[in-house]
């Protein structure tokens, strides 16, 4: 007979094997869904993690690596200081939405402006945008008690149809002859979050991410505000006696992960999006919780499973145009991979023995 | 503008309609968590029950099958969710969101070959005498089965967990784990068959949409209908009775705005749209002052020592 017996730390090993191995058993499982629908799995699966790096094209697809990866690593690194203080923030992308309204907005507003402060005014109101949109669930859960996870979702549609509204209405190109969708950023110099160095796909949010991982480390390791978010998270009793305010610790870490996912979604909207339109967001928001789980909640592992959600993302489309995978399928592939890692976390914080009968 | 073209008749039944899936999927939610496990897959397991009720229904042209199907639909992907809260002792709140995230991909993976097809009509009971009254008949007897069976759901939940033993040690599996397995109750296996039985109910709700409201598949469809159902539950400070008061506000604020789209009111159908989440937030806000009703077991990891 089995048993589990808790263990008195989460085991150091395993935080770092489980998420390699639910990796590797979602390429199995992964492999089995795709021969079940009629491909080579082997092929299949090759396609997703070797074609984008390795493959004969890597030259264009190394690149996007950096553009998908930036916008998972910026929200999922806010997501996983909340996460780690059991502050749960769903809603990021209807913040990362937001954030693309207020950011592109004050672009939009200034057009044809050509001053060197447009672009940083856009990040500002950008991070603001989705500040703000987080401080809704926040101060509803502070003033009122009112569950954060089902606002901040709820706040998703509301985004989702906000961004509707502004692609046909006041955001709409004057010049669009009619089409929804807002003026191409990318055609406005001076609110363009254009490559830093030509054909890397180093943009102005690859460096925001960067910071952020830096940031997020310093903070967890080294600040006070980093122990109270660890604290609060694994002992909220022991944290209200050492002084921790909890009210002020939500504030903060909705604060601060609405604010990334609204940078986010203002330098996807001026770059690699370049405009409003109805179909702006694709579900990056949710995609970070997988990122954030899958990085361990640790900067440091946030950014390298942005980078590999990342890759799952392009090698995704690259077996759909190959080998005519449904998209449906990646998505479900994501999924998957957030399974086995709860799965298999359970060797984290358990040891398996075996019981003895005992004879009575 | 013309609101005199809402007739107010038509109004009440069809919030009856738009009020089914939700009220369904709450009160399979509810006996979860009076089971002490809090599953955030009920969207996730709406859209599996739509899809798999929506493909059974056509390929069989029976909705009632379609209807049985999406019930061991959104039961066998909440076995998913027990087999990882239960068994791997996971965390209750990211297992039902990866429950939501690969419903959603498993939906639209099933779902491709369904895109534009119309189900079969599931048909309205017709009773005779009761529907020809003139303005109640329409409104409380032209319904189809899945409407009385939701209603009669809500009654069997209430006398169960009130009146019989086994609601009263679900109960206080729910309220203190520890107590009643020293009790000698068996709280995992309790606690299986009510997440089961939640996605089964979520399925069929989500099945009413893609057969009944709708009815046809799109990707994403429910919409968060699944998360306006978690709401419900809190709303109802965990009693039946007040969550079949709470579907009827829902199915009435989305008839209402869609009825209002109709009418070509002056404001935008996108902010018309918005209603039913602003309002469930409003509502969430006003109810959640009252926080003594949540079992007290809601979302912690249940692991016998010993």
């Amino acid at each position: 007979m089995l048993r589990l017996e808790r263990r008195p730390q989460p085991s150091r090993l395993w935080t770092w094997l489980a998420p390699l191995l639910a990796v590797l058993a979602t390429m199995v499982a992964g492999g089995l869904l795709f021969a079940l629908l009629g491909k080579n799995p082997y092929e299949a699966v090759a396609t997703i993690f070797w074609e984008p790096l390795f493959g004969e094209f890597a030259s264009y697809y190394r690149p996007q690596l950096l553009v998908k990866g930036a916008p998972l690593v910026l929200i999922g690194i806010g997501l996983g200081l909340g996460f780690r203080a059991g502050i749960w923030n769903i809603g990021a992308e209807g913040q990362y939405i937001v954030g693309a309204l207020t950011g592109a907005g004050v672009g939009l507003a200034v057009y044809p402006l050509d001053a060197w402060f447009v672009f940083p005014l856009m990040v500002i109101a950008g991070a603001l945008g989705g500040w703000a949109w987080a401080m809704i669930p926040a101060l509803l859960k502070v003033r009122f008690g009112t569950n954060e996870i089902l606002v901040s979702l709820m706040l998703v549609y509301v985004a989702e149809e906000l961004l509707a509204a502004m692609a046909l209405g006041p955001m709409k190109n004057p010049e669009g002859m009619g089409f929804p969708g807002s003026r191409n950023l990318q055609q406005y110099p001076a609110a363009h979050n254009a490559e830093i160095l030509t054909g890397t796909g180093m943009h102005w949010g690859v460096v925001a991410a960067l910071i952020a991982v830096i940031f997020a480390y310093v903070l967890l390791g080294r600040h006070i505000l980093g122990y109270h978010i660890r604290l609060s998270g694994q002992a909220p009793r022991a944290a209200r006696f050492a002084g921790v305010r909890p009210a002020r610790l939500v504030l903060t870490c909705l604060g601060i992960s609405g604010a990334l996912a609204g940078l986010a979604g203002m330098f996807e909207v001026s770059g690699p999006a370049g405009q409003v339109s109805i179909d702006f967001n694709v579900g990056y928001g949710f995609t970070a919780i997988i990122v954030a789980f899958l990085g361990r909640l640790h900067p440091a592992g946030i950014a390298l499973a942005g980078l590999l959600m990342a890759l799952t993302y392009i090698g995704g489309e690259i077996a759909q145009s190959n080998l005519g995978l449904p998209a449906a399928a990646i998505q479900m592939f994501q999924g998957m991979l957030l399974f086995f890692l709860l799965a298999v976390d359970l060797f984290t914080n358990f040891r398996v023995r075996l019981r003895k009968t005992e004879v009575a | 503008m013309d609101l005199s073209s809402i007739n107010p008749v038509l109004l009440l039944a069809s919030l009856i309609v738009a009020a089914t899936p939700i009220l369904v999927a709450a009160i399979g939610e509810l006996v979860v968590e009076r089971a002490g496990v809090l599953n955030l897959g009920v969207e996730g397991m709406m859209i599996t029950g739509a899809i798999c009720g929506f493909a059974v229904a056509v390929e069989t042209g029976s909705p009632a099958l379609g209807f049985l199907a999406a019930a061991a639909g959104g039961a066998a992907l909440s076995g998913l969710f027990a087999a990882l809260t239960q068994f791997a002792l996971a965390n209750q709140v990211a297992s039902g969101l990866a429950l939501t995230l690969f419903g959603l991909g498993l939906s639209s993976l099933m779902g491709q070959g369904y895109v534009g097809v119309k189900p079969p009509a599931t048909p309205r009971l017709d009773i005779p005498l009761l529907g020809d009254i003139p303005v109640l008949g329409r409104v409380v007897f032209g319904h189809d089965l899945v409407v009385y069976l939701g209603l009669a759901l809500v009654v069997v939940v209430w006398a169960w967990l009130k009146f019989t033993r086994a609601g009263l040690v679900l109960r206080a599996v729910g309220e203190n784990h520890d107590a009643a397995h020293a009790l000698g109750y068996k709280v995992v296996r309790l606690r299986l068959l009510a997440i089961g039985f939640g996605g089964a109910c979520a399925g069929l709700g989500g099945a009413y949409i893609s057969l009944v409201r709708v009815p046809q598949w799109t990707e994403g469809m429910t919409a968060g209908a699944g998360w306006i159902a978690l709401a419900l539950v809190v709303f109802a400070s965990w009693k039946p009775g007040r969550v079949l008061l709470g579907a009827w506000l829902f199915g009435g604020v989305t008839v209402l705005q869609l009825n209002l789209q109709a009418a070509g009111i002056a404001i935008p159908v996108e902010y018309l749209s918005m209603s039913p989440y602003l309002i469930t937030i409003l509502v969430l806000v006003i109810m959640s002052a009252d926080r003594s009703r949540a079992p007290a077991s809601l979302g912690r990891i249940f692991h016998a020592s010993g």
